[in-house]
């Protein structure tokens, strides 16, 4: 076996994994932020329930982010150390920012929040939370601008055969981090917000299935409540109709965001990788046509079995220049180019294939669009039914509402590793274009660290693989518990209580926990 | 001297003593769990005192790792790269107490709880044998080549200094964490904690201070020979004070021990970041793994920019709950239904 492969799949696996996390982070943090901003301002009942809700399932999700994390920041140097050496200079800056800049205050504040309901003034204790949001948006912009350095690498110079920084500010503006950076936000808020929506959805649904809810003749609903079911007043109503319209809003932003920022970024990326471009597109000989769907053996990493069945002429163009007739190059006149450039063997004597695994690439960037898409019409569809104030009885749509949930974590995964991928055979990718420093580019091959065995890469794969996956497991188990608990789960307030069990509740002592003030956390 | 890559040496070598002054009681009391505590409500009064603060604390590691690959990045590499799998064991150690503090509450069985009680104990106990391991080898030195690569297997760092080193900082984290939980719990945990810090740190910090002490004799001066004195002279004033119950003192103490030790370890090492037992020739130096000085100076501002306000921040949380808790603080295991009718209703 081959030690390249074992760690490229551990990396691929541990940061996939870690990216389905990160866009939720990223997506509802926001937006309990604004839900406890709402509750501060007009102290309405129905906004405090939307924040402890939505920030428990939140923070369940957070904590699991955070574990992985701290795979991925240590994953450079145990696995990768050649290339921790060759880039270190100017790559290790914006992780360390993203600690000393981000990570701290995210993490300080959270616990502030976390525990300081009750404790802080309100609207310290909001100030808490949005801080703590803000540490995230931040650190995700500082590993991409690292990131997207391995895709464009700027602001360097060649000392003895290594990128040493001579310009932090043209790694942190550069363009290709500024459209990376805005897409991931984007789809990271189409993440939270399907979430919102499946949720709501559910929510809604078993109101009327209780029949709680019902609708008159023009199909309005008529609000009722069910006080033998802890939390189900008129307000959850009010809670889950709320959280869905917002929800359909910010899917409606985030993925037009993304349309327009992925747009950027193709045009970057003709200019910058333009062999990922013409992989991810099948062109293999130079041309204007955009195909939409293709056969043949794409995983060949070679182009002449490839046959484009749907071809949309010009578009590609239109992709890459805005316009219908510039030639975009293709797979087949890539090769020599980057064969000149580059060279056409290793030093060990291996000739380099620069052609992506084409089937990744091609399938990766249109099952992200497509996923993405199908998201958008969802929530389009979904604002529409609920005008009338609730959703239908049908258990299918309520079904069809959760699985949506699945889409835009399909399609995020799907862009990172299309983007990941699409740079093989090299970790830094090299840039044609003069923008960026020609000549400072890695091969993956060469990335790997030289001692590491079959048999250390092996344990590491496995053994996170499978505590990966047995906390999936845990996670969904959790998440699903809270979501049917409703807004109950998270308010304990709202339940009826019982208070026989555990004893040692003293009601004159003013330390004591009063009812309704179960730490919002409680360990 | 070259003034900005020893500038960096000083913050990596404060943030990782940051990282075993702040996360040191975290890790120590997920193994006091089933130390010192007695059932559950106690278990539930120790993981809170640590609640509000110990991911913050946990980024000094984090923090720690990424000054070094921005600074040091051949250090990192080498270190990281030989020390493959320890470093995998303290991930998995790291990703076990995460999770067991934030789900433990969130089962519905005692048994749901007592394993994930267990996961965080061996996680605790794990992670901090680990880094205690890897800190310590990387001032005694392990078996690296010219190109800062490993020669020999994947046990190569297998020594006695790794071994002496794990148990060096599980051994402080237990002490430390049991004079911090007499210091920020009540009634019988505080007891217990204080009664458990007074009988073992004579023990329980034996191997750390070896390991001062190896250093010392390896490569002391004038000036880390001063900072084991001050080292000493804490931690007998800890002793005392947590022998006559002013645990803020006691607390005081063991962190200047900390802070004054793993000074003078790492002022003894230095100008050598990573000693290679192949030949002296081959050891990474403040010299010779340091990025560039472009690099260093901008980390340099950032840095002067972000650690006063995180300290601050710190400083300010851990005002926010500077209250003791108590089983009395401890809210009722929040039991909850799904928000459905019953069936048949
Ligand atoms: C676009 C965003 C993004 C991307 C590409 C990554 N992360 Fe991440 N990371 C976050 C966005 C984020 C976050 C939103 O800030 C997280 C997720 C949940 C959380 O707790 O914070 C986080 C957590 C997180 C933590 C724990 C922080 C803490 O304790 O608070 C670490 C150490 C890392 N990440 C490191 C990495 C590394 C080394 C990556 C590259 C391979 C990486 N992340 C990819
Ligand atoms: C969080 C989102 C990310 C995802 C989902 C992701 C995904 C992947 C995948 C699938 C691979 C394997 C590629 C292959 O085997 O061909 C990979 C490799 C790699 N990525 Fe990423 N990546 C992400 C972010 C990052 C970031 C932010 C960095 C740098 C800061 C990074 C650095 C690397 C490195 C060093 C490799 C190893 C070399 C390789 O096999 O290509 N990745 N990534
Ligand atoms: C019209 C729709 C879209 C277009 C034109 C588009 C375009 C692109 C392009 C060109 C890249 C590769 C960038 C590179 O390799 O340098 C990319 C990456 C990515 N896409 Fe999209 N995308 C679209 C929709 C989406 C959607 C709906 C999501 C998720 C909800 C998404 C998530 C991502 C992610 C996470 C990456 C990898 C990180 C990055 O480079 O930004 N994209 N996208």
């Amino acid at each position: 076996m081959d030690p390249l492969e074992i760690a490229r799949w551990q990396f691929g696996i541990t940061t996939v994994y870690h990216f389905w996390m990160v866009p939720l982070t990223l997506g509802l943090g926001p937006v309990v932020a604004i839900f406890q901003t709402m509750w501060v301002r007009t102290g309405e009942e129905r906004w405090l329930r939307m924040t402890k809700f939505w920030g428990k399932l939140y923070l369940i999700n957070f904590i699991l982010g955070v574990a992985t994390g701290l795979v991925q920041e240590f994953q450079f140097g145990m696995a990768w150390s050649e290339y921790s050496r060759f880039v270190g200079d100017v790559f290790g800056a914006p992780l360390a920012m993203e600690g000393l800049l981000a990570f701290f205050f995210e993490s300080i504040f959270l616990g502030l929040w976390i525990f300081g309901w009750g404790r802080l003034p309100k609207r310290v204790h909001l100030a808490t939370l949005w801080i703590a949001v803000a540490g995230s948006v931040v650190s995700a912009y500082f590993i991409i601008v690292a990131n997207s350095w391995m895709q464009h690498p700027v602001g360097v110079e060649l000392v003895d055969g290594r990128p040493v920084m001579t310009d932090i500010w043209a790694v942190l503006t550069n363009n290709t981090a500024i459209a990376a950076y805005t897409h991931t936000i984007f789809g990271a808020f189409g993440v939270g917000a399907a979430f919102l929506i499946g949720i709501s959805w559910y929510q809604l649904w078993q109101r009327r299935r209780d029949g709680v809810d019902e609708v008159d003749a023009t199909g309005r609903v008529i609000v009722g409540e069910a006080p033998s079911i802890p939390g189900r007043d008129r307000t959850d109503h009010s809670v889950w109709i709320r959280s869905l319209r917002i929800g359909t809003v910010v899917a409606i932003l985030g993925f037009g965001g993304v349309a327009i920022t992925g747009d950027v970024q193709a045009k970057l990326m003709f200019d910058q990788q333009p062999m990922k471009m013409a992989a991810a597109e099948a062109a293999c000989h130079t041309g204007t046509a955009f195909s939409v769907f293709a056969i043949g053996d794409l995983g060949a990493q070679s182009c002449d079995d490839v046959v484009n069945v749907i071809e949309v002429p010009g578009l590609l163009s239109f992709l890459a220049h805005g316009d219908f007739d510039t030639q975009i190059k293709g797979v087949n006149d890539l090769i020599p180019e980057y064969q000149e450039a580059y060279g056409t063997t290793t030093a060990d004597g291996t000739e380099i294939n620069y052609v992506p695994i084409m089937a990744v690439t091609y399938w990766g960037f249109r099952l992200m669009i497509g996923f993405g898409a199908l998201a958008a019409f969802a929530a389009v569809v979904a604002l529409w039914m609920t005008r009338k104030g609730t959703v239908p009885r049908s258990k299918w749509i309520m079904r069809l509402a959760l699985l949506g949930i699945l889409a835009p974590f399909a399609a995020n995964s799907a862009g990172w590793i299309f983007t990941e991928m699409g740079r093989q055979p090299f970790v830094v990718a090299p840039n044609p274009n003069p923008s960026g420093v020609d000549g400072v580019f890695m091969f993956t091959a060469a990335a790997v660290s030289p001692t590491a065995t079959v048999g250390e890469l092996l344990f590491s794969l496995i053994s996170l693989a499978t505590v990966y996956g047995a906390l999936m497991v845990v996670e969904v188990i959790l998440l699903v518990r809270f979501v049917r608990g409703g807004v109950g789960s998270a308010m304990p307030e709202l339940a009826p209580h019982d208070d026989d069990h555990g004893g040692g509740h003293d009601p004159d002592d003013p330390d004591a926990p009063k009812s309704g003030d179960v730490l919002a956390f409680a360990y | 001297m070259d003034i900005l890559p020893t500038i960096w040496f000083i913050a990596i070598a404060a943030l990782w003593i940051g990282y075993l002054l702040l996360e040191g009681f975290d890790l120590g009391v997920g193994m006091h769990l089933f130390l010192t505590a007695r059932g559950d409500r106690q278990r539930r009064v120790m993981i809170n005192t640590i609640g509000p603060v110990w991911d913050g604390n946990e980024v000094w590691l984090i923090t720690a790792g990424a000054a070094t690959f921005a600074a040091f990045p051949f250090w990192y590499a080498s270190l990281f790269s030989t020390l493959y799998i320890p470093l995998t064991l303290v991930l998995l150690g790291l990703i076990f107490r995460a999770v067991s503090i934030e789900w433990r509450g969130k089962g519905r069985t005692p048994r749901w709880a007592r394993r994930w009680d267990i996961a965080m104990a061996a996680g605790s106990f794990v992670s901090a044998f680990g880094v205690g391991a890897m800190l310590t080898l990387t001032t005694t030195g392990l078996p690296i080549d010219a190109d800062g690569n490993r020669v020999g297997g994947p046990f190569a760092w297998l020594t006695g200094y790794a071994v002496l080193g794990g148990f060096a900082v599980v051994g402080f984290c237990l002490i430390h964490a049991a004079i911090f939980l007499a210091l920020k719990a009540d009634g019988p945990v505080r007891a217990a904690a204080r009664t458990f810090a007074v009988r073992w740190s004579p023990i329980a910090l034996l191997p750390i201070v070896a390991w001062v002490l190896i250093m010392q004799l390896r490569s002391g001066t004038v000036v880390t020979w001063t900072l084991v004195a001050v080292a000493v002279l804490a931690v007998l004033f800890a002793w005392l004070n947590a022998r006559a119950g002013f645990e803020g003192r006691a607390f005081a103490g063991t962190a200047v021990f900390l802070i004054a030790g793993a000074a003078s370890i790492f002022a003894a090492a230095y100008p050598v970041v990573l000693p290679s037992t192949i030949d002296p020739a081959f050891d990474l130096t403040v010299a010779n793994a340091a990025s560039g000085s472009y690099t260093l100076t901008v980390m340099t501002w950032v840095a002067a920019f972000g650690l006063p306000v995180i300290i601050a921040s710190q400083v300010w949380t851990y005002w926010v709950f500077r209250h003791r808790v108590s089983e009395k603080h401890i809210p009722l295991a929040h039991v909850f239904t799904a928000a459905v009718r019953p069936q048949g209703e």
